[in-house]
């Protein structure tokens, strides 16, 4: 186990900047989810704290060492991949026993941490088969198993879930969250998931652009969100935006926007009064009221737990979740209300979180 | 009744679809024919041919006579040469064959670890495959005879190696040189091509779990690579058993018998000295030399290669 430190961290591909210089550390044990948009740089950055690529400016520090210069093998991390990555003429037990063979350790030794790896991840029955023999998840657990013997001071994850289905990428998160729990690890996970972020993650980086946008538990960061973008990329279905100007009407702060339709807005609003902003509201909390803002209904889609509304107030399309389940049709109008205190608003400019 | 009536319906089913098949079969037989020809002509007719005949005395011109076995037993009995010219063949076939696949996984290698240029050199060492071969054993004679470049340069260096055709030991070095030069660049280009389908993400993770570049070569990238490696060893030493151009234009199996392959035997048997029930016998003794070699690889392909499904 061990402190990550990650200072000022930038990458280059040529004139290229892709990183622009990161700042974050994982605390001693922790689970820190990696999470943001295709290209946003997650990915590289899990890469250089594992070595596979150079690091052009800045450093990583893996417990008190900085490891910048040091080999892959040598800066104490083990790494699941996307694709698993097994070899795929070894059989499960020489893939986990590889890099044990490799540090010339000795056989008995070799032996032991396999076996009890494998008997962590319930692969003891598998260990004499190849890779092309396993399913996925059984694949995804040898990755990790390979990753178990080594027994590292950081374990990191490449988006190890998405190439499993649905089902079995519940399962795995569970599965993965356990191992967690039972070993104490700090681990490093890179996912685009942002259900999987939430649920897996003692702390979320949420990244974009080569930058960190947020850096936090996961409800705070679904609660308070520092920007438009964070808003936006955390929570499914997204959170609704609607640009226009704080205006006061009938004593109270409202959001007036280009087409008339007024939002209303908590007496803090009255802070941004004249100003042009950006209103959040997530889904779930708008609901179908008796009174309140106009909207039509252009789609239905219920999922069971929840119904999705696709609604829409004048051109603009918002989506509400209500728990219940709603007796509208597609084509009929319906009064639409806000909890007045859930509302998020964002400097229109910049983006940023103003209340 | 109802069975004739189910009959009858199965009948009007199927006849019409059967007349259909057929016209269908003799559609496809009429555009087969050109190819089909073509193969029953110059592959499968010689191919029995040569059978009959290797029981014959033919002579090219005259009648054949049935001989029964004697050719075979002449060849292993009687011939001084045939022993000589099937070491050479084996000699030639074991040094040119590990040559071969040792410098084209090596160049194929060094192909995949260039940051730029790597179409350039895959084009470079392809060229000699479509090159004739007998335009390249030409040059490279020219290159060999007495005081030739290769003489020169030897002198140069003060190194005892010249007039290298005329020497019993170094004829079928110079052979095998000229062989690689011509015949180095296919497995090179076929090598290069599985070695980058090697995903990265193998070697990324060796390279985690603390292998070296050695070891990443030996213990990833070789065995995934060893179908495609399996495939070419097969086809050098298929080909390399046949060998003829070369000798024929840089040698002429000499001096001696020095360079007198299987394939350059049948030749000399069969158009010099026109016995060509005598040669036929050598070209099936070669066949089942090859076809040996193959299953030999064949049966030891199961401890090295290894197939991904």
């Amino acid at each position: 186990m061990a402190k990550l430190t990650i200072r000022n961290v930038i990458k280059r591909y040529g004139a290229l900047e892709v990183l622009h210089g990161v700042s974050v550390a994982a605390q001693d044990g922790e689970f820190v989810v990696l999470v943001g948009p295709s290209g946003c740089g997650k990915s590289t950055l899990l890469r250089m704290i594992a070595g596979l690529e150079s690091i052009s400016d800045g450093e990583i520090e893996i417990g008190d060492r900085v490891v910048n210069d040091l080999e892959p093998n040598e800066r104490d991390i083990a790494m699941v991949f996307q694709t698993y990555a097994l070899y795929p003429h070894m059989t499960v037990r020489d893939n986990m026993a590889f890099s044990l063979k490799l540090a010339r350790r000795s056989r008995q030794e070799i032996e032991q941490k396999v076996d009890d790896a494998a008997g962590i991840l319930d692969l003891t029955a598998l260990l004499d088969r190849y890779p092309r023999q396993l399913s996925g998840g059984q694949r995804q657990r040898v990755a990790m198993g390979r990753a178990i013997v080594r027994n590292p001071a950081v374990f990191l994850f490449d988006e190890p879930l998405s190439n499993l289905d649905a089902k079995l990428r519940v399962q795995m998160r569970t599965e993965i969250k356990t191992l967690h729990q039972r070993l104490g690890t700090t681990m490093v996970y890179v996912t685009h998931d942002q259900m999987e972020a939430m649920t897996m993650a003692d702390r979320i980086v949420v990244m974009h652009g080569g930058g960190i946008e947020q850096v936090g538990p996961p409800l705070q960061i679904y609660d308070e969100p520092a920007n438009s973008f964070v808003a936006g990329f955390i929570g499914s279905p997204s959170m609704n935006f609607i640009d226009g100007l704080v205006v006061e009407r009938g004593g109270t702060a409202e959001l007036q926007t280009e087409e008339g339709v007024h939002w209303p807005l908590p007496e803090s609003a009255r802070a941004y009064l004249g100003q042009s902003v950006r209103l959040g509201i997530r889904p779930e909390h708008i609901a179908v009221g008796p009174d309140g803002v106009q909207a039509r209904v252009n789609i239905v889609e219920p999922t069971g737990s929840d119904t999705h509304l696709q609604l829409q107030v004048g051109s603009q399309s918002i989506i509400a979740a209500v728990r219940d389940r709603p007796s509208v049709s597609v084509g009929q109008p319906v009064p639409l209300r806000i909890d007045a205190n859930k509302v998020h608003l964002f400097d229109l400019a910049s983006g940023k979180r103003l209340h | 009744m109802l069975d004739k009536h189910r009959s009858a319906i199965t009948q009007s089913k199927t006849r019409p679809r059967r007349w259909f098949r057929a016209g269908e079969g003799r559609t496809a037989f009429f555009f087969l024919l050109p190819g089909l020809i073509g193969i029953l002509l110059f592959l499968v007719l010689p191919i029995f041919a040569s059978i009959a005949l290797s029981f014959t005395d033919w002579q090219l011109l005259g009648t054949p006579h049935f001989v029964g076995f004697a050719n075979y037993t002449r060849l292993f009995t009687a011939d001084p040469q045939f022993w000589t010219v099937l070491r050479n063949t084996v000699f030639f076939t074991v040094e040119y064959l590990i040559l071969n696949i040792v410098v084209s996984l090596g160049l194929a290698t060094w192909i995949s670890s260039l940051k730029f240029g790597q179409r350039w050199f895959r084009g470079i060492f392809f060229l000699p495959t479509f090159t004739p071969l007998i335009a390249v054993a030409i040059v490279w004679m020219l290159i060999f005879t007495s005081g030739g470049l290769f003489d020169s340069l030897m002198e140069r260096l003060s190194l005892p190696f010249s007039g290298v055709l005329n020497s019993q030991t170094l004829a079928m070095q110079a052979v095998i040189l000229t062989s690689i030069w011509a015949g180095v660049g296919y497995n090179t280009v076929l090598f290069n091509a599985a070695l980058d389908m090697v995903p990265a993400s193998y070697l990324e993770a060796a390279r985690i779990d603390g292998a070296t570049a050695w070891d990443r070569f030996w213990k990833i990238r070789l065995p995934l690579i060893s179908p495609t490696l399996f495939f070419g060893t097969v086809m050098t030493a298929i080909t390399s058993l046949q060998v003829f151009d070369q000798i024929f234009v840089m040698t002429k199996g000499g001096p001696g018998s020095a360079t007198a392959t299987l394939g350059y035997a049948i030749y000399q048997r069969g158009f010099q000295n026109f016995q060509m029930g005598y040669a036929s016998a050598i070209a099936w003794v070669m066949f089942a030399l090859i076809m040996a070699l193959t299953a030999l690889q064949f049966w030891f392909q199961r401890k090295w290669v290894h197939y991904d499904n």
